[in-house]
């Protein structure tokens, strides 16, 4: 039998944005299941790859590959970004981005929208298939909620909710497209140390449960160490160093990136 | 009073009409960020292709509920159809084009349109058919309200109920509000932000269409320009109540119609315009973003 591929492999992905090179020649992989890091200083390209991932900007080289654990590969580079998610990748932001005028529940239901296919003549005419189907669509937005310990807020405006539940429901709407791959972007930037540990137990359990690999950027070092399987640093959008939280603890070319060159 | 009540529908009717039209404009507003200056063109061609089918229906022999049914459903198909192929060919290609570019070549679209129905139709006022027959059980309230006001209303009533069903409660509607408030989240959490603005432009032209009809057989006649004065006046009802609110455009084109209607009979059909645009005047000054519109923040 052939060597298991990674779920995700990335082979020299650089882009470009005019003279400007964001990201350098960066290989990346992330397995069925792991919990992968990616950590550098701020204005590394760390969100700019995760931009590249998910096809909002178009990488000037390199291939993203994906191989999904039913069997079928794909390059992702060069899809526009509706496919991209239909084939399972999914993301939350920086900056929270939710739907702030819909409820909790309806800004998940959005994120089911790609794997449920009632068309527009259905929406018009409503027929038993389309009704059962939206009644699928709002069981299964609700498990997620409740699995995420959100369920109580899903009739809420989304923007009325506290800070750390409107994360939360970030992560629930990205789980909705049902993915295989779950790309978090700082989820804790901004919550309190208990809400961060909270954090911590929720990414562990939804790996358990969805059966998905995530791959996050995050500055909170302690979250990054406790969760991760393996670290990429990256620097000037270049990969500088890998391994297991161990290693990279102990890489004295991340300190120096982090903490800048002695020129003396 | 009846004549107060007299005015108070006419203002009612020509309010639905306005509606129908303002609709189109604050959805596409709603969800691409264009004025789409061509839709009122398509109003004017939902008119022109009623009257065609009118009149063979009717050489046909068919009963004139009939008549009018089928050309308003052969209407919104022909104008949906428009409403597509000009977002498809004049509005996707400039979608990551600078703003004003879309509007430029929206006016383009309104300017050939209009040309096109000149050149292929004819420059005089054609008569339309009264396809809406007198109602024997509303002759008592002949002097307040006729059956087409009547039926206007009624059409409109339903047509915005269903939108509302349509927008709140089904999966292309949160698809066109997701995509309203972030395309490009909605994209990422893999909605065809394409199809659903495609949708939006079948819809808006498909109301556009419902009106023209109405509107014809109202008033009874119809030319190749009627399109410029509806497309305004909707346009001005829609930034009267917020463009890019779905609800605002229907009372922006009700509170329109009613200074319209009442402007006409207390003081001068000749001020009806002047103080349809004087409205529009006085809300943009002293409320920019229209009664419902919301004041949107930069995003930084």
């Amino acid at each position: 039998m052939s060597e298991v591929r990674p779920l995700l492999e990335v082979r020299g992905l650089s882009m470009a944005f005019g003279g400007l090179r964001a990201l350098h020649d960066l290989d990346l992989e992330v397995s069925c299941g792991e919990i992968v890091a990616l950590i550098g200083p701020n204005g590394a390209g760390k969100t700019t790859f995760f931009n590249c991932l998910t096809g909002v900007y178009a990488p000037s080289a390199g291939d993203i590959l994906l191989n999904r654990p039913d069997g079928k590969a794909l390059r992702l580079n060069g899809l526009l970004p509706n496919q991209i998610t239909k084939h399972g990748l999914a993301r939350t932001f920086q900056n929270i981005r939710l739907f702030s005028e819909m409820t909790v529940l309806e800004n998940v239901m959005i994120g089911c929208h790609c794997r449920h296919r009632a068309g527009i003549l259905g929406a018009i005419l409503r027929g038993p298939a389309t009704r059962a189907e939206e009644a699928a669509i709002i069981d299964k937005s609700y498990t997620i909620l409740q699995h995420l310990r959100i369920a109580q807020y899903a009739n809420d405006v989304a923007k009325s909710l506290p800070y750390g539940v409107q994360r939360t429901l970030e992560i629930a709407r990205a789980l909705a497209t049902e993915p295989v791959l779950l790309l978090l972007d700082e989820p804790a930037a901004g919550l309190n140390p208990t809400e961060t540990s909270e954090l911590d137990a929720l990414i562990l359990q939804i790996r358990e449960r969805y059966r998905l690999a995530i791959l996050l950027i995050e500055h909170d070092m302690k979250l990054v160490m406790s969760l991760s399987d393996r670290i990429y640093v990256v620097d000037y959008g270049e990969r500088i160093a890998q391994g297991t939280p161990a290693e990279i603890r102990n890489n004295p070319a991340v300190i120096k990136a982090y903490l800048g060159e002695d020129d003396a | 009073m009846e004549y107060f009540l007299e005015l108070f529908f006419s203002g009612l009717t020509r309010g639905s009409i306005y509606a129908l039209i303002a609709l189109g404009y604050t959805m596409v507003y709603g969800i691409i960020g264009l004025i789409n200056f061509a839709h009122g063109e398509i109003y004017m061609i939902g008119a022109f292709t009623a009257l065609i089918c009118a009149t063979v229906l009717t050489i046909w022999g068919l009963p004139p509920l009939a008549v009018l049914g089928l050309s308003a459903f052969a209407a919104i198909i022909w104008s949906a159809a428009y409403g597509l192929t000009v977002e498809r060919i004049a509005y996707r290609p400039l979608r990551h084009a600078p703003r004003l570019s879309p509007l430029i070549s929206a006016i383009g679209m309104s300017i050939f349109l209009q040309n096109y129905v000149l050149l292929a139709q004819t420059a005089d006022f054609v008569s339309f058919p009264a396809l809406i027959p007198d109602f024997a059980w509303l002759e008592p309230y002949r002097s307040i309200i006729g059956s087409s006001d009547l039926v206007i209303l009624l059409t409109t009533a339903v047509v915005m109920l269903l939108l509302t069903i349509l927008i709140k409660g089904t999966k292309i509607g949160r698809a066109m509000r997701a995509t309203a408030q972030d395309r490009e989240m909605a994209l990422l959490l893999g909605i065809d932000v394409n199809l659903v603005i495609s949708v939006t432009f079948v819809i808006g032209s498909a109301l556009a269409a419902i009106g023209g009809v109405l509107i014809a057989s109202h008033i009874g006649q119809i030319n190749f320009a009627i399109g410029f004065l509806a497309g305004i006046k909707a346009f001005t009802a829609a930034v009267l109540g917020g463009i890019g609110s779905v609800p605002g455009a229907v009372l922006g084109s009700l509170l329109l119609g009613w200074t319209e209607s009442f402007a006409t009979g207390y003081i001068s059909s000749d001020y009806e315009d002047v103080f349809a645009f004087a409205l529009l005047v006085l809300i943009l000054i002293f409320r920019p973003s229209g009664i419902l519109g919301r004041h949107h923040n930069q995003k930084v």
